[in-house]
């Protein structure tokens, strides 16, 4: 096999909403190539689906954060590597921590759960598309309803207040930002743990019926702990599905048809979240993973200590996988993709994530059957800079 | 058609009963897989390979 030696993650998206060209070139070509990474570290670029879900399941190769070495830079420079992940912080940890943890959340997201909390997300929903209607057209889908839905959701779920939410959103986008600096990132990272800690302190004297206070409930769990499991969820529960929920709502204005089949076939939804999961794939620099010992993958040989960056964006259009991958189409069966990523991390609010999505595509197209882009597509100003991809804004129109 | 599940490996992402609620459930506690079906038929037997190969952890094994 050819082993290419690629200097670089390429980030520029070929157009608003595919990855960059050259990794789809990669993959016809060498699905795993040599990368190296902005540090100097000689490592690896998955970009195949096969090879993206065999690097996720493979417990060889380790989530632990201080083995990681990053594809992107911050602010122009390349990130040395980072200690340990505090307690708590899952994602970064391999078993037997990452089990302990995530074992204490994954009965908060069960499918029968997320079933049980519908209701209330259609409620929400609604109340938010009404607020909408009321604010008059034109108006900012993203401040309006994408953001926060989603943040209320998750904000109730956990039990943070959510009249507190102005601080925690800018100080997640300045995390999430790629023009931050590094020390903006910490700054805003320390202030983010602050918060939780604080509320989950306040949690200890006045309990509510919410996730923070379960969790300390456990007995097994230190403050801390219970603060950075509540920020993980806090971060990861509103960002995402906020930006698939704007994102996917452009998408879908630009190809009318599709939009016109939801509408007229509401069973359609469930499908159609799949296929904009998979679509948009919107971690843009996808996950990152590091051989713990040597592994044999795809006719390489990846060494201990080599970081694997996986495109889960290339690695969601693989014709090998999906037919027409390039294609938008929400009939098509899109189940399998790896925007929930693969592997003991894979999403643990996914389940929370479909009803969101499911609901609010819904609704959003049912009470909004005239809904436009109040600015050309090209004036939209999308998530270059941030490591989550999306819209900053999306300026619509109703009558 | 036989299906294992072990929910020592399982992860708990739902996938199973997200796909089959027939033949999967998970645990009300830790979220973990609860086969309610070891020997599906019919669309169920095509349900349950799905979901083994959905599962992100390998927790499911069809047998046969």
């Amino acid at each position: 096999m050819t082993e290419t030696l690629y200097s670089e993650l390429p980030t520029e998206r070929s157009t608003l909403f595919d990855p960059p060209a050259e990794l789809g070139l990669l993959r016809g070509t060498a699905p795993i190539s040599r990368m190296t990474f902005p540090d100097g570290h000689a490592g690896w670029l998955v970009t195949s689906y096969e090879l993206a879900r065999e690097v996720h399941a493979d417990r060889r190769f380790s989530s632990r954060a201080e083995l990681q070495h990053s594809p992107r830079t911050v602010a122009g420079k390349p990130v040395t590597q980072r200690p340990p992940a505090k307690p708590g912080m899952f994602i970064g940890m391999d078993a037997p921590d990452h089990t302990r943890y995530r074992k204490l959340l994954t009965g908060q997201f069960t499918v029968r759960r997320m079933n049980q909390l519908m209701p209330r997300i259609e409620q929400i929903v609604a109340d938010h598309l009404a607020a909408m209607r009321a604010a008059g057209s034109p108006v900012d889908l993203v401040a309006n309803f994408a953001l926060p839905v989603p943040s209320l959701v998750i904000c109730e779920m956990l039990g943070v207040p959510y009249e507190e939410r102005e601080s925690f959103q800018k100080d997640t986008a300045k995390v999430l930002s790629l023009d931050s600096t590094f020390e903006e990132i910490m700054e805003a990272f320390e202030r983010l743990e602050e918060f939780v800690l604080r509320l989950t302190q306040r949690k200890h004297v006045t309990p509510g019926d919410d996730m923070l206070t379960g969790l300390i409930a456990t007995g097994e769990l230190t403050d801390e702990e219970v603060a950075n499991m509540g920020l993980l969820l806090l971060v990861a529960g509103h960002e995402t599905t906020a930006n698939m929920l704007g994102l996917g709502t452009l998408l879908l204005l630009q190809h009318p048809e599709q939009s016109a089949a939801l509408r007229a076939d509401p069973s359609l939804v469930d499908n159609a979240v799949e296929e904009l999961m998979r679509y948009l794939s919107i971690i843009q620099f996808g996950t990152i993973r590091t051989a713990l010992e040597d592994v044999e993958i795809g006719g390489v040989v990846v060494r201990a200590g080599e970081s694997v960056s996986i495109s889960v964006a290339a690695a969601n259009r693989d014709p090998a996988r999906f037919e027409r991958p390039d294609e938008f189409d929400i009939h098509r069966p899109a189940s399998g993709h790896l925007g929930f990523g693969h592997g003991v991390h894979q999403c643990l609010g996914q389940q929370l994530a479909r009803i969101e999505m499911r609901v609010g595509f819904s609704a959003l197209f049912r009470e909004f059957p005239d809904l436009r882009l109040a600015v050309p597509a090209e004036e939209v100003r999308m998530r270059d800079d941030m490591a989550i991809y999306g819209v900053h804004e999306l300026p619509v129109e109703f009558s | 058609m036989k299906i294992e599940v072990d929910p020592e490996r399982c992860a708990g992402s739902g996938m199973c009963a997200l796909t089959d609620p027939a033949v999967f459930d998970q645990d009300e506690v830790d979220g973990t897989v609860v086969l309610l079906q070891p020997s599906p038929s019919g669309e169920h037997e095509k349900a349950a390979r799905e979901a083994a190969h959905l599962c992100p952890a390998g927790a499911i094994r069809v047998l046969g």
